[in-house]
């Protein structure tokens, strides 16, 4: 559905050259969600940009939906940006358009009679869940129920492919996961592609199919989410992953944690795909003649199994304790004793 | 009626020059608003960053505005002597005054118009765009529905600046109520029609001022 060959962007401002996109590569499949994750800079939006044209490469070429965006212009390229759709951070609608007239203009621009228009209006207001919202102004809605105008706005046209560059970096948690729902909901009904861009590997957990890794203007990592969390292989992609995996407190805090328990052992246990799912810790305690204390943890769910980090303490004879690391290494679970000297 | 509180006044006169007065105004702003805004427009869309960016374009447009804005209203007038003369045919009378009222107006306008639009949020064009909306729709269905409170207000500063115009206007022949006070109430030693004049043109003042204020919140869904 995308296929970037050699892309790179160089800004020119004021007499300095900045490579903002560098030499990127990425295919991305019809029906996929599409996440890239950087820090502030690493060229994010540069690249999304240049998935609709708003930006053009320096170098190489961007083919979306079979429109070779990087070469055409004027009329075809307007006509494919009806099929490659975007949503925004700060949302971008129109003020002085009520809910129901800012979804209705891109199907003006796509030139459909106003009959037509209003019974779509409404499909699309029913479809992001703003019923009877659609005579308000934007200035009269929440940052979530904004981003749901610009969704039902953006999916107007039934576009092939959808873009979101930071579109839930300006809502609390909660509305987050709500639009991120949404979301996915629209990916299964309509097999739209999703590309993403974000900073919060939370999204890209919680949503995406795959994932890339962006640093200075590069991919530097890229793969499905759960081998990318199981086998983070860059520095960078280790610090992101370790924003939804790591418990709340550090590793440090865990060592310090394990000195209070003199007896037994503190173990670290790594969960990844479907392992989450044995009963791991009820097998230890039926089978093993042992204490077993659950000290910190945290499980999360991503679009194709789980990942997680739990930290137990288990306390019983010293070879019991050896039998049952045995066990757990067998259940395709990391184990990691951490020492408490 | 002319003894008593106002031994001079011709109120037949008085409704003369309040309709000349109108009429310059009215035919001055809605040229001025339609000149402002083609001019205002241009100097946007030409400017840094922009679907038509173009310094050449942008620098003589912003030069030629920056002139006119500049000129001494009254001194507008004399050096447009020559072609309102060519266009008009004469210089005394309402007509004779519009070329200069709008000549001086327009550009102070199309500053406003380009203020009001540079206000208008980047991301929202760019959206526009994103759609695979033309220029033109970007024009008419983004740009002046979302700067129209601006253009509004705009209108109305450079609308009350117009009355003053044509009082000024009237002086040199162009007739009015400021042509009535000079006349009448100046070189007649007759107060009274000064101050009705005055009056009057206070009156013009708020009522233009208290519709545009009007109009002005009633558009801004902000
Ligand atoms: N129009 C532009 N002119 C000059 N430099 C630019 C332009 N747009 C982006 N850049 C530069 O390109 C680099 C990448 O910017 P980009 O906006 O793509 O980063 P990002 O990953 O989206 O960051 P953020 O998370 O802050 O949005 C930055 O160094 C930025 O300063
Ligand atoms: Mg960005």
């Amino acid at each position: 559905m995308i296929t970037l060959s050699k892309v790179s962007k160089i800004f020119r401002a004021s007499g300095e050259a900045i490579q903002a996109v560098d030499d990127v590569n990425l295919s991305i499949n019809q029906g996929e969600i599409f996440g890239v994750i950087g820090y502030s800079g690493a060229g994010k939006s540069t690249l999304i940009r240049m998935l609709n044209g708003l930006e053009t490469p320096t170098e190489g070429s961007v083919v979306v939906a079979e429109h070779n965006i990087s070469k055409i212009k004027g009329a075809m390229l307007r006509k494919a940006r009806q099929e490659i759709s975007m949503i925004f951070q700060h949302f971008n609608l129109l003020w002085s358009r009520t809910v129901h007239e800012n979804i209705s203009f891109p199907l003006e621009i796509a030139g459909m009679p106003k009959n037509e228009r209003d019974a779509r209006v409404k499909e699309l207001i029913n479809l992001v869940g703003l019923e009877g919202r659609g005579n308000a102004y934007p200035s009269q809605l929440s940052g979530g129920q904004k981003q749901r105008v610009g969704i039902a706005r953006a999916l107007a046209n039934d576009p092939k492919v959808l873009l979101c560059d930071e579109a839930t970096s300006a809502l609390d948690p909660q509305t987050t996961d709500s639009i991120l729902e949404l979301l996915v909901d629209i990916n299964k009904r309509l097999g739209l592609t999703i590309v993403l861009i974000t900073h919060e590997m939370h999204v890209i957990r919680k949503i995406c199919h795959r994932v890339a890794v962006m640093e200075s203007g590069r991919i530097v990592e890229l793969g499905p989410v759960l081998d990318v969390f199981r086998n983070p292989a860059q520095q960078i992609t280790k610090r992101f992953v370790r924003q939804v995996t790591e418990p709340e407190a550090t590793k440090e805090a865990i060592v310090h944690l394990a000195e209070r328990y003199p007896e037994g052992k503190v173990i670290q246990l790594t969960f990844v795909g479907e392992s989450t799912e044995n009963p791991l810790i009820a097998n230890l305690i039926r089978n093993f003649d042992l204490d077993v204390n659950i000290v910190q943890g945290k499980i999360s769910q991503t679009q194709n199994g789980s990942y997680g980090t739990l930290y137990i303490h288990i306390d019983g004879k010293n070879d019991e304790i050896t039998r049952a690391l045995e066990y757990i290494e067998k259940q395709q679970v990391g184990v990691e004793v951490i020492d408490n000297e | 009626m002319n003894e008593g509180l106002f031994p001079n006044i011709d109120w037949q006169d008085i409704i003369e020059a309040t309709n000349e007065t109108l009429y310059m105004t009215g035919i001055s702003v809605v040229a001025t608003f339609v000149l402002g805004i083609l001019l205002g427009l241009v100097l946007f869309l030409t400017s840094k960053d922009n679907v038509w960016e173009n310094r050449t374009i942008n620098f003589i447009i912003s030069a030629f505005v920056n002139i006119f804005r500049s000129i001494p209203f009254i001194i507008l007038i004399v050096l447009l002597i020559p072609f309102t003369k060519a266009i008009v045919h004469t210089m005394i009378g309402e007509n004779a005054a519009l070329p200069a009222l709008i000549i001086g107006a327009a550009p102070f306008y199309a500053r406003l118009v380009e203020i009001g639009l540079r206000e208008i949020d980047k991301g929202v064009i760019e959206a526009a765009k994103s759609m695979g909306a033309r220029t033109g729709t970007i024009i008419w269905k983004v740009l002046l529905p979302e700067s129209m409170p601006a253009l509004v207000s705009g209108i109305t500063v450079t609308a009350i600046a117009l009355v003053g115009y044509t009082a000024m206007a009237g002086v040199i022949g162009a007739g009015g109520l400021g042509n009535l006070a000079y006349l009448d109430g100046y070189q007649r030693n007759h107060n009274d029609v000064t101050l009705v004049a005055t009056i009057i043109i206070l009156i013009i003042v708020f009522i233009l001022q208290f519709i545009g204020d009007f109009v002005t919140s009633k558009l801004d869904k902000r």
